[in-house]
């Protein structure tokens, strides 16, 4: 789900309730307008002597002026309560609690690096373009850029919130309805900038505590002798140079953490599905699936691939 | 007045065709091969350091791949050692010196095999296409490339000009050895 008519949280409707405020009314407007001049199109010519311009009776040139002086005043009557209303939306998304959940946002090219912070170091959890949060609590978003600017912009949440390299922007929300919504870089950002999306996963805050304890937890250690096997490939070739995986030597920040890999739904920032057949393509060429996409081709053999796939599809 | 026109429109078509090179991102084409004699090393040569420029890399004319290797120079920390080029614990790559070749293909040697003392074998963990992209951007570094297509500016703090400011670097052929200028 990936729409503004759809919000799920307080922000996101007090957006919307401006959107349909102004939408409403401004077309209320476009009525009365084309219905004036469907009629004036129609209506008779009048006199002929009343054409002349320079010799307007007086009662009509009062009639005119007070009609242009209520228009005038009806037209910056409009434009003053929706400026009051526009204001008053935006002081609501500018309140924030004094603590809030505080997840770090980084965009790269074309991803995005989700980091939850916690004062103890051992129970932070990293993952990618998966951005769970609980219902009914505010979450407050920590933007940074890695490279170019990037906008975070989850339209079920709240608007959008430009990624600058070198500064730290903020963002926050209110999840009030559990569900999964999709979210878009909205800044060009180069090539894929369309295949980097990413999905806010609201969730009753039970199962949110519970995601959250399991994240900083590292997988299971593999014990069949292909998954073995497969995780000496990630370790010996060049998967281990970017991509980290909690509880082995792979600690890298190049790429996208994928400790708990298997547990998100998407590939490559929303370009595949998460599923096997999905993830052997990838992995074999992902510039055919992402061109011009950081992650390079490696020359696995067949048996490699299989084995770094099972492997892969362990981390839970 | 002809003429002048005529001149101006080749110049136009000139750059067009010279700036398609160099902003050519080779998306879907072939991953260019490693050199077919991968050169384990120099050997100690008589008389002055050599820079033979005549040879160039896949990627030396081409800007996007030069600044993919600069991105790669940082994400696989060059710079701990090489300190952006301008070298640490490792030797400088922006000046004219060249412990082991300043040819593509032994630059690219120097990064597949590794070096002694310290330059670890990046062949297992690159893949051929990005140690061009890497050769090209350390040879953007000294000069050694086309000037059009080197980066013009750094992603770090600028302590000197960037490369595409960078003069082009000379052949020296003559001159006393390597070792015999230093004061």
């Amino acid at each position: 789900m990936h729409s503004f008519f759809d919000p799920a949280s307080p922000q996101a409707r007090a957006v919307a309730g401006l959107w349909w405020w102004m939408f409403g009314v401004g077309f209320v407007i476009w009525l009365g307008v084309a219905a004036l001049a469907v009629y004036v199109a129609n209506a008779g010519h009048g006199q002929r002597e009343s054409d002349d311009l320079m010799h307007v009776p007086p009662e009509t040139r009062r009639r005119i002026e007070r009609i242009v002086s209520a228009s005038v005043f009806a037209t910056v009557l409009v434009l003053a309560v929706f400026l009051v209303y526009d204001f008053s939306v935006g002081r609501l998304l500018a309140q924030h609690p004094q603590r809030a959940l505080t997840i770090d946002v980084v965009g790269h090219q074309w991803w995005w690096e989700v980091q939850y912070e916690d004062p103890n170091p051992s129970k932070r959890v990293g993952t990618a373009n998966e951005i769970h949060v609980p219902v009914g609590e505010t979450v407050q978003f920590k933007l940074r850029a890695a490279d170019v600017i990037h906008s975070f912009w989850a339209p079920n949440m709240n608007g959008k919130r430009d990624l600058i390299p070198g500064y730290v922007s903020t963002l926050w929300f209110k999840a009030d309805t559990a569900g999964v919504y999709r979210g878009q870089c909205a800044e060009f950002c180069g090539l894929q900038h369309a295949q980097m999306a990413f999905y806010i996963v609201a969730e009753p805050p039970v199962k949110f505590a519970a995601w959250l304890a399991a994240g900083s937890a590292p997988p299971e250690p593999p014990t069949d002798s292909t998954l073995l096997y497969g995780q000496r490939v990630f370790m010996s070739s060049g998967c281990a140079v970017c991509h980290a995986i909690g509880g082995t030597e792979a600690k890298a920040t190049v790429g996208p953490d994928l400790t708990h890999f298997k547990g998100r739904s998407s590939i490559a920032a929303g370009s595949l599905a998460n599923t096997r057949a999905n993830l052997t393509r990838w992995i074999q060429n992902p510039s055919a699936i992402k061109p011009g996409v950081r992650m390079p081709a490696l020359p696995f053999k067949p048996a490699e691939l299989n084995a770094l796939v099972s492997y892969l599809e362990t981390l839970k | 007045m002809m003429f002048i026109r005529r001149i101006a429109t080749t110049a136009a078509l000139l750059v067009i065709v010279t700036s398609c090179e160099r902003e050519d991102r080779r998306l879907n084409s072939q991953q260019p091969a490693a050199p077919t004699q991968m050169v384990p090393e120099v050997r100690l040569q008589p008389g002055p350091t050599l820079i033979s420029d005549t040879t160039e890399g896949p990627y030396d004319d081409n800007a996007y791949g030069t600044t993919e290797g600069q991105v790669l120079f940082e994400q696989m920390n060059c710079s701990g050692c090489h300190a952006n080029g301008g070298g640490g614990m490792g030797p400088p790559l922006m000046d004219d010196e060249w412990v082991y070749g300043s040819k593509p293909d032994q630059i690219f040697a120097s990064i597949a095999e590794g070096r002694p003392n310290g330059m670890p074998t990046w062949k297992y963990r690159l893949n051929n296409q990005q140690i061009w992209q890497l050769v090209a951007y350390v040879r953007s570094l000294s000069g050694l490339t086309p000037k059009g297509a080197r980066p013009s500016r750094e992603d770090h703090m600028m302590v000197k000009p960037a490369p595409a400011q960078t003069p082009n670097a000379k052949p020296k052929n003559s001159g006393l050895p390597g070792s015999a200028q230093r004061p």
